[in-house]
């Protein structure tokens, strides 16, 4: 079976135009609905507070939860579905007091309501505010550090150029997940980490395939321009780029679907961060080699004419 | 090219065994033998999977440093006195201070050279006149409050080790962690909240002499006599269960500690059928309880507990036998957990809970099964995807697949690794990424095929060519997965992990598993087409 037809030649990096224009508004978008929010919406991991997941005997709906819980003085919290179980809450407090008593509080004041035994308290989790700074700090020094390691051995491999575009397209897709998350109201928290990681070991993973082609087509055919080699290089890895995209595409999908409510969002970062992420290893990647290439000639030919004149 | 094919399928022969032991005792439970199981442990699952609790404790270390300034302040008056130095008071004060009040230069210059002497770990600050007074300021030196810091947390964990010892959790983690902070996992532990409390208590027991002519209430509004505070004496009701609080004013002086306990139990009174503590002094201890009994006959001695009043009962007569008991209306589980508390030593310094994360066993299950549903739904899908892009060599490549699985599940349990909720994920993420490697090596041979090499010429190019292709794109998702493993904690670390296990699993696999099953068949007859 053949999806792509082996001489396929698709114009992609005559789209690179197009292209920079649909990925900058994405990411416009994105940071727009972040300012507008007043920046991510962090999950108690990096923000501090308490959640608190119970598991009731019948259905039941967030505001007769929160009237349940209405004389217990938690300050500002928040009630909402755990996954799509009907009868599953998430109850989130800022409060990171003494998360003991508070757990046993709400149980007790949620009984009074539902009935004894009617309410199973499947997870509490607290963290302190303190924590939760270090583990933003840690979180973005491993995003950080990560993309250093890849620029470096991207550099070793191929050349500066090729790293450049890579990070590019890192930033690009990491951007474009955040501002996703964002205009989903999605929380982020420390497994959120975990996917952005994952997502750009992903994109790279796609985008080393086109330039690793690229490479050895420039080899081969050093007559052509560099854009038709780029160009070409897109279409030879097309079939695979598509292919492979589609599997990791699968299993993500299964993950998002079946894999249940604690790893809803973590699956949910990484089903759009591989459609981004396969979406700038053609689009954006590539295109930024052609674009340095051209601001460096552009450089060189100025720095010619002032010699000359 | 024979014998070089037998020891590749030896190898990978001997690779599918070892893994397929290894995977015995987790796929077929208690059933398997003794030195199986032995041999090789059950993968070993996160506490977001079997249920548990995870808890990380800060050590104040902060009150650690000024009870040590405390102590120096005491010993130092008392040197003091027996010098016949006249000074006013010695207190502690903000900045890590120690500061002596005198009436003169004298005193001043004889209260230097005792400290001096005496106390090497301080250091002398510049004087201040305060009116008639003269004020000598010391500092503890910053290596003595960087000891006393390290001792404290040292201290913390081991009396934390003792308490969690005998609370009896199977397979405890206790470790320490940067900024004097403790990390405790408890699997599978059924009464968080009793953890808590057992974990979180100083457990500071002192032994203070009750100011009888002094009204509580007058105090409350800062009518302190000198040297004296207030505490609050805690009361339940035995009927309803209520618990009040009475203010009861005490000497600042702690005249014994817990720390010279040698055993605590927990009896039931026949008076009244309550539990109570009883507790024994060591040798130090109980000379020390003599002498104090013995000199306030008559007077009401406070028990306090972490600056709780448990109760203040008069001493009728000297105690020598060296054993006490603290009573003050408790359930039998307080009473035990007490015990375990006083016997497992005071916490140096209070800690306070940063982060708590616990999981209800039913919860764990519920992702244990979300999980395996996942990972079957999306290998089937892929293997389906594969079958029918590919045809027989999808079938290899499914095989490879299925392999990897098994290969990625062996080495998590050979390295004894923790397999966690998002690591489940990880394996999910590696399946779909197993196959690219193959999928880049089938296109290759595609494309070779097109330009009309025989169907071993473009095997062996296919391989050779996808080969750095493959290697390039890899390292750079293992760079991701080894700076996540450096920075993860609990479950995201299981994730670092098995991305780091699938990915060299499929390397293996894809490249190298892949080619000897290709080989297998080409080696015999001349194959002219591939199935590809």
């Amino acid at each position: 079976m053949q999806l792509i037809k082996p001489d396929i030649n698709l114009d992609f990096v005559g789209k690179r135009k197009l292209a920079a224009i649909f990925s900058v508004a994405l990411i416009l978008i994105g940071l727009a609905s972040l300012v507008i929010k007043g920046g991510p919406n962090y999950g108690i991991d990096f923000e501090g507070g308490s959640l608190v997941q119970v598991q009731f005997g019948r259905d039941t709906d967030a505001g007769e939860i929160k009237t349940a819980l209405e004389g217990l003085n938690l300050g500002s919290f928040v009630v909402q579905h755990f996954g799509d179980e009907p009868n599953e809450f998430l109850i989130r407090i800022q409060d990171t007091g003494s998360g003991k008593t508070m757990a046993q509080s709400i149980t007790a004041n949620l009984e009074a309501t539902y009935g004894e035994g009617q309410v199973d308290v499947r997870r509490v989790e607290m963290v302190g505010p303190q924590v939760g700074k270090d583990l933003r700090q840690k979180g973005l020094l491993a995003i950080l550090y990560a993309m250093i390691g890849i620029l470096a051995y991207v550099t070793w491999r191929f050349e500066f150029r090729f790293a450049i575009g890579a990070i590019v397209a890192l930033v690009h897709d990491v951007l474009i997940t955040l501002g996703v998350f964002s205009l989903f109201g999605k929380e982020i928290d420390l497994p959120i980490i975990a996917a952005f990681l994952a997502i750009i070991g992903y994109s790279l993973n796609d985008t080393i395939i086109v330039y690793d082609r690229i490479r050895e087509n420039f080899g081969k055919h050093q007559k052509t321009g560099f854009l038709t080699v780029v160009n070409r290089s897109i279409n030879e890895t097309l079939s695979r780029t598509v292919l492979t995209s589609g599997t990791t595409l699968l299993v993500v999908l299964s993950l998002f679907i079946f894999g249940g409510g604690v790893i809803h969002n973590f699956a949910f970062a990484l089903l759009v961060g591989i459609m981004i992420g396969t979406y700038s290893s053609i689009f954006v990647a590539s295109p930024v080699l052609i674009f340095w290439e051209d601001y460096r000639s552009g450089k060189k030919k100025l720095a010619k004419e002032g010699g000359a004149a | 090219m024979s014998g070089n094919f037998k020891i590749r399928a030896f190898i990978v022969l001997g690779c599918l065994v070892l893994a397929l032991a290894a995977l015995g005792p987790t796929l077929l439970g208690n059933s398997t033998p003794d030195w199986w199981q032995k041999a090789f442990d059950p993968i070993h699952l996160g506490l977001d999977l079997q249920g548990g609790m995870h808890l990380v404790l800060g050590v104040d270390v902060d009150k650690a440093v000024e009870s040590r300034l405390d102590t120096i302040a005491d010993q130092a008056e008392e040197l003091l006195r027996e010098k016949d130095i006249i000074f006013k008071r010695v207190d502690r004060e903000a900045g890590e201070r120690l500061v002596v009040t005198v009436y003169d230069e004298e005193a001043g210059r004889q209260v230097d050279a005792l400290i001096t002497e005496m106390f090497p770990d301080l250091e002398p600050l510049t004087l201040v006149t305060d009116g008639a007074y003269i004020l000598k300021n010391f500092r503890l030196s910053d290596r003595e409050i960087a000891a006393v810091e390290e001792y404290a947390v040292r201290q913390a964990l081991e009396t934390l080790r003792n308490r969690v010892d005998q609370f009896g959790v199977s397979e405890p983690v206790l470790q320490r962690q940067a900024d004097n902070r403790i990390l405790i996992q408890l699997p599978g532990v059924k009464d968080p909240e009793r953890a808590i409390d057992l974990l979180g208590k100083t457990a500071l027991l002192e032994f203070k002499m009750v100011v009888e002519d002094a009204n509580p209430q007058e105090a409350l509004k800062g009518n302190l006599p000198p040297g004296a505070q207030v505490l609050y004496e805690r009361n339940i009701d035995p009927r309803t269960g209520a618990v009040t609080e009475n203010p009861i004013v005490v000497e600042s002086k702690t005249v014994l500690t817990g720390d010279l306990l040698a055993d605590a139990n927990v009896r039931i009174s026949n008076q009244f059928n309550e539990p109570y503590v009883s507790i024994d002094f060591n040798a130090v201890g109980a000379k020390r309880f003599d002498q104090i009994t013995a000199a306030n006959v008559g007077n009401r001695m406070a028990i306090v507990l972490d600056d709780t009043v448990y109760s203040a009962p008069v001493i009728r007569e000297r105690i020598s036998g060296g054993s006490a008991q603290i009573s003050g209306s408790f359930t039998e589980q307080e009473a035990t957990d007490l015990a375990i508390v006083l016997r497992a030593g005071s916490l140096p310094a209070p800690v306070n809970i940063l982060e708590n994360r616990t999981v209800g066993p039913s919860l764990g299950q519920d992702s244990i099964n979300k999980g395996i549903y996942s990972v079957l739904i999306g290998g089937v899908l892929v293997i389906l995807a594969m079958l029918a892009y590919y045809r027989l060599s999808g079938l290899v490549a499914n095989t490879v697949l299925i392999l990897n699985l098994v290969f990625i599940m062996a080495m998590l349990s050979i390295f004894k690794a923790t397999l966690t909720l998002p690591g489940i994920a990880g394996i999910v993420l590696t399946v779909g990424m197993a196959v690219d490697a193959n999928v880049l090596i089938f296109e290759r041979i595609r494309e070779e095929l097109r330009i009309g090499r025989t169907a071993k010429a473009a095997l062996d190019a296919g391989y050779s060519k996808a080969f750095l292709t493959i290697i390039d794109a890899n390292v750079t998702t293992l760079i991701a997965a080894l700076v996540l493993f450096q920075f993860g904690t609990g479950p995201v670390k299981g994730f670092a992990v098995t991305l780091t296990v699938g990915i060299l699993a499929s390397l293996f696999t894809a490249i190298f598993v892949s080619r000897l099953i290709f080989d297998f068949f080409l080696r015999r007859g001349q194959v002219n087409r591939l199935s590809i």
